[in-house]
This record gives C-alpha cells, sequence and structure tokens, in this order.
C-alpha cells in the first residue's frame, strides 16, 4: 500500500509539488533563454529530459562504484557525456531547432536541476525509481518551458506553435519575446502556479477535514 | 586594434550583458543577491575564476582539441577544466592569502554549476577570439555580471522592506524587477 502511494506521488511531484521550475527556481538560464516560441521551449525541455533520464538512471546504476570523494566530477562527466550525445544528435537531426537553442544545449552540462538531482536522489536510490524520477523531474521541466514559451509567443507574436491567430499587420507586444518580457513574464507565471497550487492544497485540506469529520458526528448522532 | 577591443568591452559589459540579455549566471544572480555584501563577494570570485577559465579553456582548444581534431570533446573537457579550476584556486588561496579565501570561499563550489562561466568558454570559441580578444571579453563579461548583480542587490534590499502583493513574494516580484532592469539594459542596444 505504501510502496503504490509513494510510486504515485513520485509519478507526480515533479509537475507541480517539487516542479524544478515554479517550486524551486532551478535551472533558470534555459528557462529564460530559449522560450521565445512554445516549440523551442518544449525542444529544450525534452533535450534536458533526456540528459535527465541518462544520468540518473547511469548514477543509480553505479553508485555504489563511485567514491563518496570524487562523486561530484564523476557525475558532471557522466552528464557530459549524455549532453554530447543529445548535442550531436539534435546537430544531425534537428538542425534548425539545434540552431535556435544555439549556447543552450551544451550548457545543459551545468543546468543545476540535472547536478541536483544526480546528487539528491539517483545516488541514493534504486535504478527505478530514479528512471521516474529523473521523467517526471524531466517532464515538470519542459511543461514549465513550454508554458513559459507559449505565454511569450502568443503575446509577443500573437502565434502559437508557429500558427499566426493575428494578421500580419497586427501590432503584438514585442517586448515579450525580447529578453525582459522573459522575466516579467516568468515571475507572473510562477506567481500564478504557486497561487492555484496553494489553492488547491488547501481545497484538498478542506475536503479531507469534511471527509474525516463526517463519520464522527454520524457516531454521535 | 584598440577601437577592437573597446568594441568587445562595450559590447560584453552592456549591450550582451551576459545575465541581463544573454541570460547566463541566473541563478547565481537570483541566488546570492538578496545582500549587497554577499553579491560584491560572488562578483569578485566570479571574475577571477571566469578569466582563468576562458584562458585555460582557450589553451586547451587551441593546443589540444584542434590538433587532435577532438572538438567534439568541448562540452566534457570544459566542464572538467573549470571543475578542476575552481578546485585548484581554492587550494591555492587558501595557501597564499587565507583573507581573500575567507572573504570568498564560500561562493567558489558554487561557481562551478555558474553557467556564466561554462558560457563565456564557449562564446570565445563561437566568436573565434584570440588569446588578447579572449582575456579582455572575459574580463568585461565579468564586469557585466558584476553590474548587474550589485544593481539587482540593491534593489532588493529595498524591495525587502516593501509590501508586496502575497502572491508576488520572493522569487515571482525578484523576476519582475530584473525585467525591469533587463529593460533598462535594453537602452543600449546599437551602442556597439
Amino acid at each position: 500500500m505504501s510502496n503504490e502511494m509513494s510510486i504515485r506521488s513520485e509519478l507526480t511531484k515533479g509537475f507541480f509539488r517539487e516542479n524544478p521550475v515554479f517550486a524551486m527556481l532551478l535551472g533558470m538560464c534555459p528557462v529564460l533563454g530559449v522560450t521565445t516560441t512554445a516549440i523551442n521551449g518544449i525542444g529544450m525541455g525534452v533535450a534536458s529530459l533526456a540528459v535527465l533520464l541518462g544520468s540518473n538512471t547511469v548514477v543509480a546504476l553505479f553508485k555504489d562504484l563511485i567514491p563518496e570523494k570524487v562523486r561530484i566530477p564523476a557525475y558532471i562527466v557522466v552528464i557530459a557525456s549524455f549532453v554530447t550525445i543529445v548535442d550531436l544528435s539534435m546537430a544531425a537531426y534537428l538542425p534548425d531547432l539545434h540552431r535556435s537553442l544555439g549556447l543552450f544545449i551544451p550548457l545543459i552540462v551545468v543546468n543545476c536541476v540535472i547536478l541536483g538531482r544526480a546528487e539528491a536522489f539517483a545516488s541514493r536510490n534504486s535504478l527505478a525509481y530514479s528512471v521516474i524520477d529523473g521523467l517526471t523531474m524531466g517532464l515538470g521541466f519542459t511543461m514549465a518551458l513550454g508554458m513559459l514559451g507559449a505565454v511569450r509567443e502568443v503575446l509577443g507574436s500573437g502565434a502559437l506553435f508557429g500558427f499566426a491567430f493575428v494578421g500580419e499587420d497586427a501590432t503584438t507586444m514585442l517586448l515579450f519575446v525580447m529578453p525582459p518580457g522573459a522575466f516579467i513574464a516568468l515571475g507572473f507565471l510562477i506567481a500564478a502556479v504557486n497561487t492555484a497550487v496553494k489553492k488547491a492544497k488547501a481545497f484538498a485540506a478542506a475536503r479531507s477535514r469534511a471527509v474525516s469529520t463526517q463519520p464522527a458526528t454520524e457516531g454521535v448522532n | 586594434m584598440t577601437g577592437d577591443y573597446m568594441t568587445i568591452v562595450i559590447a560584453a559589459m552592456l549591450v550582451n550583458n551576459l545575465v541581463l540579455v544573454q541570460f547566463l549566471g541566473i541563478c547565481p544572480f537570483l541566488g546570492v543577491s538578496s545582500r549587497l555584501s554577499t553579491a560584491i563577494g560572488m562578483s569578485a570570485a566570479v571574475m577571477f575564476v571566469m578569466t582563468l577559465a576562458a584562458i585555460a579553456t582557450y589553451l586547451i582548444r587551441q593546443f589540444l582539441l584542434i590538433p587532435f581534431e577532438l572538438q567534439f570533446l568541448e562540452t566534457v573537457s570544459f566542464i572538467l577544466v573549470i571543475a578542476s579550476l575552481v578546485q585548484l584556486v581554492e587550494i591555492v588561496m587558501k595557501k597564499i592569502s587565507p583573507p581573500l579565501h575567507q572573504a570568498l570561499g564560500v561562493f567558489l563550489p558554487l561557481i562551478t554549476t555558474n553557467c556564466a562561466i561554462m558560457g563565456v568558454a564557449l562564446l570565445i570559441v563561437q566568436h573565434g577570439y584570440t588569446l588578447g580578444e579572449t582575456i579582455v571579453f572575459a574580463i568585461a563579461s565579468a564586469i557585466g555580471f558584476t553590474i548587474a548583480l550589485v544593481a539587482f542587490a540593491g534593489i532588493r534590499e529595498r524591495l525587502a522592506l516593501m509590501p508586496v502583493p502575497k502572491a508576488m513574494q520572493g522569487g515571482p516580484i525578484a523576476l519582475v524587477t530584473a525585467g525591469l532592469l533587463s529593460l533598462a539594459f535594453m537602452g543600449f542596444q546599437g551602442l556597439a
């Protein structure tokens, strides 16, 4: 029972409760740097997801073999190898996306989310949990990037996933595709998501209180 | 010749500010900017490591990777050079100048995962700078980082006393503030 519950909580934690971007403010450089469109954001998210999944798997497999003292350099080499694989594969198969993400693909190496998960999770948990952790954290990261990319694309270019829904000569808020817009849009997005999560939590707590008090009142009657 | 260097300095410091325009080094920018004194300490550490790392990665690339056609190892070798350099700097500093180590010591481990350092090393490769240009670019970028971080820390120290809507407290208001600061830096566009 408790095992099932924890798998379920592992599967959902990356989206809101422990979302690397909204809840922990980690890995902000690519979040701000590449999200001028939803496609770019999702592409970056998926690239990070692939690296995170690979590094979590390898770190979990070799955690007993890696000496305590050199663990951080060892993790960095593992991560850097996966980043190189992703970098070269994207250059070969998705040259356009690779060009628009530019510098931020090799910079996945220094994304604190990935090293953070290797250190805080994969080095302490079994392979299966580490894979799940990599998957959900990566998806949560992708979701955050996609959301910010969508907001910026809609406001800044009047389009979504490349399909324009305003006329050619319409005035859009260009600010949002420029650097300042990234900071401002992310600030408001985090505020909105955190408020929504807090409301949902309060609602769930109120409901569980109502459910747990019900049998007691019945008992009294 | 000096004109070229001047262009690099203005571009790296203001027009393409590392933090506010290129989005490199956002983690320390948001993480250590709540107090002015820590912001200055972090900036000094970054400037020191960034210059050394730029020179080290430049030499590694010129004399190891290119002659042996190993450019695909760029990412792996750069991050290892930066990580070991940070360790080395910490050890040497501890031995030679304990006061300096005491002031900057806590920031050094954080620098390994600072994407600004790695980003500058990669930007130098992209631009194809010579050794002289590399050094100037690294120092100017670090000064740009310092300007952004210190200005932001100054604003945040005042912001801490302001009544901020509940939903915006902490991260969100800091990001919006950074947005306004970035907007100010947009004014430098076209300068170089």
